[in-house]
């Protein structure tokens, strides 16, 4: 992307102190998006997706969490030790998030309208009729059904997808530059998983919003983001537009979540070959590239130094010694 | 017909805009139980207010008129719950005493829940060493005989109704602290919590709008089951002779004078007692049942 990044990621760090010694959660991790850019975060569970983006909002509980190194920088606005006062400012109004489970991230005891107002009253001085009309007008942009009468709905009255509406809507009020959705989709029926993901990508080509879209499903980014990431151990491994890392995935790690997905032309009787292993217990790192265990290409390199980003192509960046002689 | 009926109803009839208190309160208003007791409370609460005016107009009493010769007479037509020693109409009094009972008794409970409240939102949302440190101070009060410290405060703050009220709430709050604080502790962690922080939302605006709400029933559970509690420690109180001071008369105080003539002046101790526990019947009967309207799940537990 040549356009001056929106969000610029780098060397993030976010540690957590634990009885069990320092857990490394995220830790390096660079990345950029672009105005008007979707980009794919994907990783298993536990790479550090989610922590990453709460530190990004200075949503991380510190303590226990810490950040040793980093820095992020949004619209040239320094976010990792901004004040609190700062954070609240632009929480919400220029980078707003989704969360994964559209059962819980919405208040039981309050209406639709309280909670999709109370984002307007905080970021915008307007009435409470303005703030409802506006409120109506965004349920309808994200597809609720009926939104004049869903607006006095209470949570408990409404369906998963529905309530994600709710959240997706919530999100969007104030017009942020910057959404950021947490695995949207992994609380939902897979029916509804598609609605979702269509409603985020129609409204994300109708503005110039920028979109981060975690995941630990490659299928899910692969229609929607320009460019993918992908995460192990707190850092990226590699970093490719969509198209390329399908087509020519260097990374091992990259060729193991590839493989492990299951597809309609997979012939009969051939079983899934997932990745050997678990993720790495983050307080206990292995020396080296944190992937080499469960590596079918590791050599001696691999042990001694964790390697690098490197470009194998344009714009494609692996972190991986045995993609750097080209084997992969 | 009976398509255009359901067709028509299906798109009118979508229940929406019903909170979780109006669904608790239709419960509620099932619960044939509680709905009597509300019914016997407020019933009584009308009469332990309106009473007095009233046989004060049909007949010119009131409570602390003495008319010695007219001393002791058993229930009558013109005094039909009887007089007492000093000739006071009974019925007047017992009335009056529910009308103190029920006062203390509410705005102690009032007292309890609200710094309970506070307290235990504060310290539960702040957790960590605060968290800590204001539990501990619970535990130390708690730690303290209860009518010991009631009695202290009362002997410090004097003999007034307001005082009254006042020690018992500032005694009565420590439960009360450590329920709300304890779902706090968990309601904190909630998705939701995180998803108004993640809209900018302010700590402040978090505790108040978000969260206490949502503590609303285990408290207002509490609160019910607190106010027949207080009216039952008004009454020790002043059978103690601490609580409220003659010649105005409290429930507690009527059972504590009807109770030294009991053997000859029997309406003295049973009218008052009656009263007393038909009140706490019917407010207990209530507070059970707006427990399992808010907590439905809890129906069948003790």
């Amino acid at each position: 992307m040549s356009a001056e990044p929106l969000l610029s990621v780098r060397d993030l760090c976010v540690h957590f102190r634990t009885d069990r010694g320092i857990v490394k959660a995220v830790d390096g991790l660079s990345f950029d998006v672009a105005p008007g850019e979707v980009l794919g975060l994907v990783g298993e569970s536990g790479s550090g997706k989610t922590v990453a983006n709460l530190a990004l909002l200075g949503l991380v509980p510190r303590p226990p969490a810490f950040y040793p190194r980093g820095e992020v920088r949004f619209a040239g606005q320094e976010l990792l030790h901004a004040s609190e006062r700062v954070l609240r400012s632009v929480r919400g109004r220029r980078i707003a998030m989704i969360f994964q489970d559209p059962m819980t991230s919405l208040n039981p005891y309050l209406s639709v309208e309280r909670q999709l107002t109370e984002v307007l009253e905080l970021h915008e001085r307007i009435s409470r009729q303005a703030a409802r009309i506006r409120a109506i007008d965004m349920l309808a942009k994200v597809g609720m059904p009926d939104p004049e009468r869903r607006i006095d709905a209470f949570p408990h009255e409404l369906s998963g997808g529905m309530r994600q509406r709710v959240m997706i809507a919530m999100a969007l009020l104030c017009n942020p530059e910057l959404l950021i959705a947490d695995e949207p989709t992994t609380a939902v029926d897979v029916t509804v998983q598609a609605q979702v993901l269509e409603l985020i990508r129609d409204l994300q080509r109708g503005s110039s919003m920028s979109v981060i879209l975690v995941t630990h499903d490659l299928g899910v980014v692969a229609g929607m983001a320009h460019r993918i990431a992908v995460m192990y151990a707190g850092r990226i491994v590699e970093t490719a537009s969509t198209d390329a890392l399908f087509t020519r995935p260097r990374h091992p790690y990259t060729q193991g979540l590839l493989a492990s997905i299951p597809r309609m032309d997979t012939p009969r009787g051939q079983s899934l070959s997932p990745i050997p292993g678990l993720p790495p217990d983050l307080s206990n790192l292995p020396s080296g590239c944190p992937f080499r265990p469960r590596c079918s290409k590791a050599f001696a390199d691999c042990e001694a130094a964790y390697p690098e980003l490197t470009a194998c192509g344009s714009d494609h960046l692996v972190r991986c010694f045995a993609a750097e002689r080209g084997e992969t | 017909m009976i398509a255009e009926q359901s067709a028509s109803s299906s798109a009118d009839d979508v229940l929406v805009g019903s909170s979780l208190w109006r669904d608790a309160w239709l419960r509620l208003k099932r619960n044939r139980m509680a709905m009597a007791g509300l019914g016997v409370t407020l019933a009584l609460t009308a009469l332990s207010f309106g009473g007095p005016f009233v046989t004060h107009a049909l007949w010119g009493y009131d409570y602390e008129s003495q008319n010695l010769a007219y001393g002791a007479r058993p229930p009558s037509a013109a005094h039909w719950f009887g007089t007492d020693y000093f000739g006071r109409d009974l019925l007047t009094r017992v009335l009056f005493g529910g009308q103190i009972s029920l006062t203390v008794g509410l705005l102690a409970a009032s007292v309890a829940a609200s710094i309970g409240t506070l307290y235990g939102a504060v310290s539960g949302y702040a957790g960590g060493r605060i968290d800590g440190l204001m539990m501990r101070i619970v535990d130390v009060i708690y730690a303290l005989p209860y009518m010991f410290l009631v009695i202290v405060l009362v002997t410090i703050f004097g003999k007034s109704l307001p005082l009254l009220f006042l020690s018992l709430g500032m005694v009565g709050w420590l439960m009360t602290a450590r329920i709300v604080r304890g779902q706090m502790l968990s309601l904190k962690e909630r998705e939701f919590v995180l998803a108004a922080r993640s809209l900018g939302v302010r700590n402040y605006t978090i505790l108040f709008r978000h969260l206490i709400p949502n503590t609303l029933g285990p408290i207002i559970v509490y609160f019910t089951l607190t106010v027949p509690s207080m009216i039952l420690q008004e009454a020790f109180l002043s059978f103690l002779g601490l609580g409220v001071q003659a010649p105005r008369p409290s429930l507690g105080a009527l059972i504590s004078d009807g109770a030294q003539h009991m053997a000859v002046f029997w309406w003295e101790l049973v009218f008052p007692g009656g009263l007393m526990a038909l009140l706490l019947f019917s407010l207990n009967f209530l507070g059970d049942g707006v427990r399992d309207a808010l907590d439905p799940s809890s129906r069948g537990r003790s």
